[in-house]
């Protein structure tokens, strides 16, 4: 500080009328009389503060946030379920057995019990949570790209491109889902968890792609953009350079709910019986024992285990979601 | 006396600590007076007149004391000021325009702010109407939404609500920045208007074109780092100004008739200081062409002509 | 920086930036179904060592002007001429050339920085486009001439946020930046107005010492005190009109069009009062008021109480250097002395 007045002083001295005195040629005086210490180093420490600021400041708040913590913990702890908890199964899922409609027990691994037909029911979990993630992980991720190179491309260039691919967009988002995927599946075998994940994927991107086109909109007419065409930026570069990065916090939001919805689609695909065949996933898990009433006859270890499991799941991505808003957007947080 | 202010100190709770804002500044202003408020970005200027009438996000009332025709204004506390927002003082805030809740129709905005001060709407409504033409708006405006209306038609109309229970003082918060000149003339001269009908009897206009201020101010209190540096009559302060940082700053405006081959204006070299760790003494000093020892302790702002206050050790 | 070697008084060789009949229509609605003429039938012509402010109020068409000249927009009808060459519709290889030659600064110095990167990426943005191959040293010295030119001192705004930095370095740092390419042209778009007021000076000056080095500049403002201060020809828009323009001292000096003067009548000087000037500028008497409008008691802006130009209003030249719009019946009855009436 004290050296910029010094320098700004010698490079810019005012010429006076004789109303002012030109001070330009002494020893700078503002520095022989700040001798305070602090005050360089303070400078320098908000400087620095100033620099990772950002980055810095969203951490603090990110490991102080509830709900970001509450909801990261248990997606993380079904995460990690989903990856392990395999290893400590001791029947493959589809196995047949003679322990049939047996209650949670440590006999013989069925930490879950087991069903009509003698599956194990703890192996049968942690194998559809690797599914569920698969399937929220592909079918979020496909959407998302459609989303964003959708969306970026209509908020940008806007003009008659945006009015087409607003009417492409208007189009997929009326298309009953269930309905579409129903047809689909009816003339080809969904033959494993990829496909769904894709086709899911195919259908479940408009929102999105609204959603970024307006903040695109809004993000374009900032004059960053406009310098970027003045240096001859080409129109790729500067969606993904100037545009996107702007975008981050957003785009990862979009993420998780994406991730989030595609699990619940999967599942209620699953439950109504158009899910892959020769798998178990925790939607086809919850349609077996709805299928052998097995409510009525108070097997609850059949469909409490994956019913908790996509509830807590998808909750938990958008608790994450919520308490990364207020992470992101400072005007959220409480003070 | 209309308004009070002794030592007020409000400052922004931060991160990195507490960023000194407003650090004690005193000042009178009598009844019927227009006071200007003048000062760059970062002077305090808005946080005093936000201070006046709600302490809000990350404001922190330090000290000092508030008085509004003798009675003391306990800014501190948001819930006990509702008894004073609206009715003894009010404020037009900055951009105005945009504050207006688009799902509300004007009038019913109008009619819900009075009943929620105990005013019944249906009273108030025929003084309503005559403001609003006043201003140059048909009363059809009650019946609006936010939207319909234009820029400078949403300004007056905020300018007229504000008013309406003719408060002691009017806190006018850069209310012309977003305008174009003409309407610029339009809404200074309102300003007036209001303060001739009574409507308003003391005002702030707080703003950082001086030239404005020149036009319709009586005095001008111009603020540098969080504290006062100087006030006096608008005409004193415009053509004798004593204080070094607003001499600097009158010389550099640029006007009408002055041109850069005719004469070459100068600004003031630097930026002001860091309000988060603030320096000792008088916060000009590293800018000041006439900075000397003395200017490590802080001046005192006093009066050195009759209605002339200024803070420099130079002019004491 | 170009070498025209002009004496700084806008005497160099034919126009450098030319405008021919410029309009701008806008589609707006569903497939562009509603129109809204933003500028009409604009010509003007900027020399070398020029600058040229463009003054009018919002809606008056002065920023799209900037863009069109900037391509920055399309252009809708006309022809804009920069060194004699047709600008108008070149893709390619031959903009990116203009760009070397024409660059902008404009009005919101903390829009203008990408928010995430630091604050001298726009210089590399350029070294990556304009100069790739030049060397690290080379190209830091090019750097360092051009922080110099503008009055910034390199250790204290490189390697810098944007809001690290202030606003006015932030402004400095872009005109740097046009510098950078050795423009011949820069268009100032309101560049001024978001900054404080003892930086503006600072950087206005920075404005008048370039043009003297030969480059031409257009300024855009709402503010008439800063155009006086630094440009040597003056246009005034209104609604995408040129209403009045000419050399700065006869536009300000004496004032022909209501427009102008209802404007020099609302700007807020500091050592005369509203009263004075009216008086002095005889507003009052010439006022066209647009009586439905007063009548709906709805006009927006003042400058809506004037009634507009006609369609078939023409710019007739009321003295050398001062071109007047008028209504076609007095322009046939003007003679160019009887409106040089003021003193000098």
């Amino acid at each position: 500080m004290t050296k910029s007045a010094k320098s700004a002083a010698t490079a810019a001295a005012p010429k006076t009328d004789g109303a002012l005195p030109d001070n330009s040629s002494e020893a700078p005086i503002a520095e022989s009389l700040d001798t305070r210490p602090d005050a360089r180093k303070s400078a320098k420490s908000i400087d620095n503060a100033a620099r990772m600021g950002a980055f810095r400041e969203m951490l603090y708040f990110a490991l102080r946030n509830r709900k970001l913590i509450i909801g990261l913990s248990v997606v993380g702890f079904f995460l990690l379920l989903a990856i392990v908890g395999p290893y400590f199964a001791q029947h493959p899922p589809l196995e047949y057995s003679n322990t049939l409609n047996h209650p949670p027990t440590t006999v013989n691994g069925y930490y879950l019990g087991t069903t009509s037909d003698g599956f194990d029911v703890y192996s049968q979990l942690v194998n559809g949570l690797r599914l569920a993630f698969i399937v929220g992980l592909i079918g979020g991720g496909v959407a998302s790209l459609i989303g964003m190179i959708v969306g970026f491309t209509a908020g940008y260039k806007a003009g008659l491109t945006d009015e087409l691919l607003n009417m492409l967009t208007n189009v997929v988002l009326c298309i009953p889902v269930f309905a579409l995927l129903l047809v689909i599946a009816s003339f080809m075998q969904i033959k494993g968890v990829i496909p769904e994940s894709l086709l899911i994927g195919f259908v479940n991107w408009p929102w999105a792609a609204r959603a970024l086109r307006a903040q695109t909109f809004s993000l374009t007419s900032r004059e960053f953009v406009s310098l970027a065409r003045l240096s001859g930026e080409k129109t790729w570069k500067i969606i993904f350079k100037e545009i996107a990065p702007n975008m981050s916090s957003y785009l990862f939001l979009m993420f998780i709910l994406l991730f989030g919805g595609a699990i619940l689609i999967a599942a209620t695909l699953d439950f109504i019986g158009l899910g892959p065949a020769g798998t178990i996933s925790l939607g086809q898990m919850m349609q077996k024992a709805n299928q052998n009433s097995a409510l009525l006859m108070g097997y609850w270890w059949w469909f409490i285990p994956p019913g908790l499991a996509i509830t807590l799941i998808v909750g938990g991505a958008y608790f994450m979601n919520v308490g990364l808003d207020e992470v992101f957007n400072p005007r959220l947080r409480e003070m | 006396m209309s308004l009070q202010i002794e030592n007020l100190r409000v400052y922004y709770r931060t991160l990195a600590g507490d960023v000194q804002a407003l650090d004690g500044v005193t000042f009178d202003i009598a009844d019927g007076e227009i006071m200007g408020l003048a000062g760059e970005s970062g002077c305090g200027k808005s946080t005093l007149g936000n201070s006046l009438i709600a302490l809000t996000g990350r404001m922190k009332y330090v000290e000092g004391k508030v008085a509004l025709d003798s009675k003391d204004l306990p800014i501190w506390d948001f819930e006990e000021m509702n008894r004073y927002r609206f009715k003894d003082l009010s404020i037009i805030p900055q951009y105005a325009m945009s504050a207006m809740n688009p799902t509300r129709k004007i009038g019913r905005m109008t009619g819900e702010l009075l009943e929620s001060r105990g005013v019944s709407h249906k009273e108030v409504l025929p003084e309503l109407r005559r403001r609003l033409e006043l201003v140059g708006l048909s009363e059809d405006v009650l019946n609006l939404y936010p939207i319909e209306l234009s820029g400078g038609m949403k300004q007056r109309a905020v300018m007229v609500i504000s008013t309406l229970l003719d408060p002691s003082l009017l806190i006018a918060d850069e209310i012309t920045s977003a305008l174009d000149v003409s309407t610029q003339k339009a809404v200074a001269e309102m300003l007036v208007e209001f303060r001739e009908r009574g409507y308003v009897k003391s005002m702030i206009v707080i703003t950082h074109d001086i030239s404005i201020l020149y036009q319709v101010a009586d005095t001008i209190l111009v603020m540098y780092a969080g504290k006062l540096a100087e006030k006096a009559s608008a005409e004193t302060i415009i053509n004798s100004p004593r204080h070094p940082y607003t001499r600097l700053l009158i010389s550099s405006l640029p006007e009408v008739g002055v041109t850069y081959t005719g004469k070459r204006l100068e600004g003031i070299a630097g930026t002001p200081p860091a309000l988060l760790n603030p320096p000792t003494g008088c916060r000009f000093r590293d800018r000041c062409p006439f900075a000397f020892e003395k200017c490590l302790e802080e001046p005192p702002f006093i009066e050195v002509d009759p209605g002339h206050y200024t803070a420099c050790w130079k002019e004491i | 920086m170009s070498g025209y070697g002009t004496d700084g008084q806008g005497n160099g060789e034919g126009g450098l930036l030319k405008l021919d009949h410029v309009s701008k229509v806008f589609s707006t609605g569903t497939f562009g179904g509603k129109q809204m003429t933003a500028v009409r039938d604009v010509s003007f012509e900027v020399k070398p060592g020029e600058v040229m402010s463009v003054i009018g109020e919002s809606g008056s068409g002065k920023s799209t002007i900037g863009r069109m000249i900037l391509r920055l927009s399309p252009i809708t009808k006309g022809q804009i001429t920069f060194n004699g060459k047709d600008i108008s519709s070149i893709r390619g290889r031959a903009l990116k050339r203009y760009r070397h030659d024409v660059q902008g600064v404009f009005q919101d110095p903390f829009s203008s920085y990408n928010p995430i990167f630091k604050a001298d990426r726009v210089f590399a943005m350029i070294k990556s486009e304009f100069f790739p191959g030049m060397s690290g040293p080379e190209w830091r010295n090019k750097i360092g001439l051009a922080l110099e030119a503008v009055t910034l001192d390199p250790p204290q705004v490189l390697n810098k946020y944007p809001h690290q930095l202030s606003g006015g370095q932030l402004q400095r740092l872009l005109i740097a930046r046009a510098l950078l390419l050795d423009i011949q042209f820069l268009v100032a778009d309101e560049i001024i107005s978001m900054l404080d007021a003892s930086t503006r000076i600072d950087v206005l000056n920075l404005l008048a010492d370039l043009k003297g080095r030969g480059l031409g500049i257009m300024f855009i403002t709402h503010d008439l005190s800063l155009g006086n201060y630094i440009s040597e020809k003056t246009v005034i828009l209104r609604r995408g009109l040129i209403v009045e323009m000419g050399a700065t001292g006869k536009v300000f000096g004496n004032p022909t069009h209501p427009y102008t003067k209802m404007l020099l009548a609302s700007v807020p000087q500091l050592h005369r009062k509203w009263e004075e000037i009216a008086e002095e500028l005889k507003v009052s008497e010439t006022v066209l008021i647009d009586r439905e409008a007063a009548a709906k008691k709805a006009y927006e802006t003042v400058s809506e109480i004037l009634a507009p130009d006609a369609d078939d209003s023409v710019l007739v030249e009321a003295e050398p250097d001062h071109l007047v719009r008028f209504s076609p019946e007095e322009a046939r009855t003007i003679e160019p002395a009887a409106v040089a009436g003021k003193a000098e």
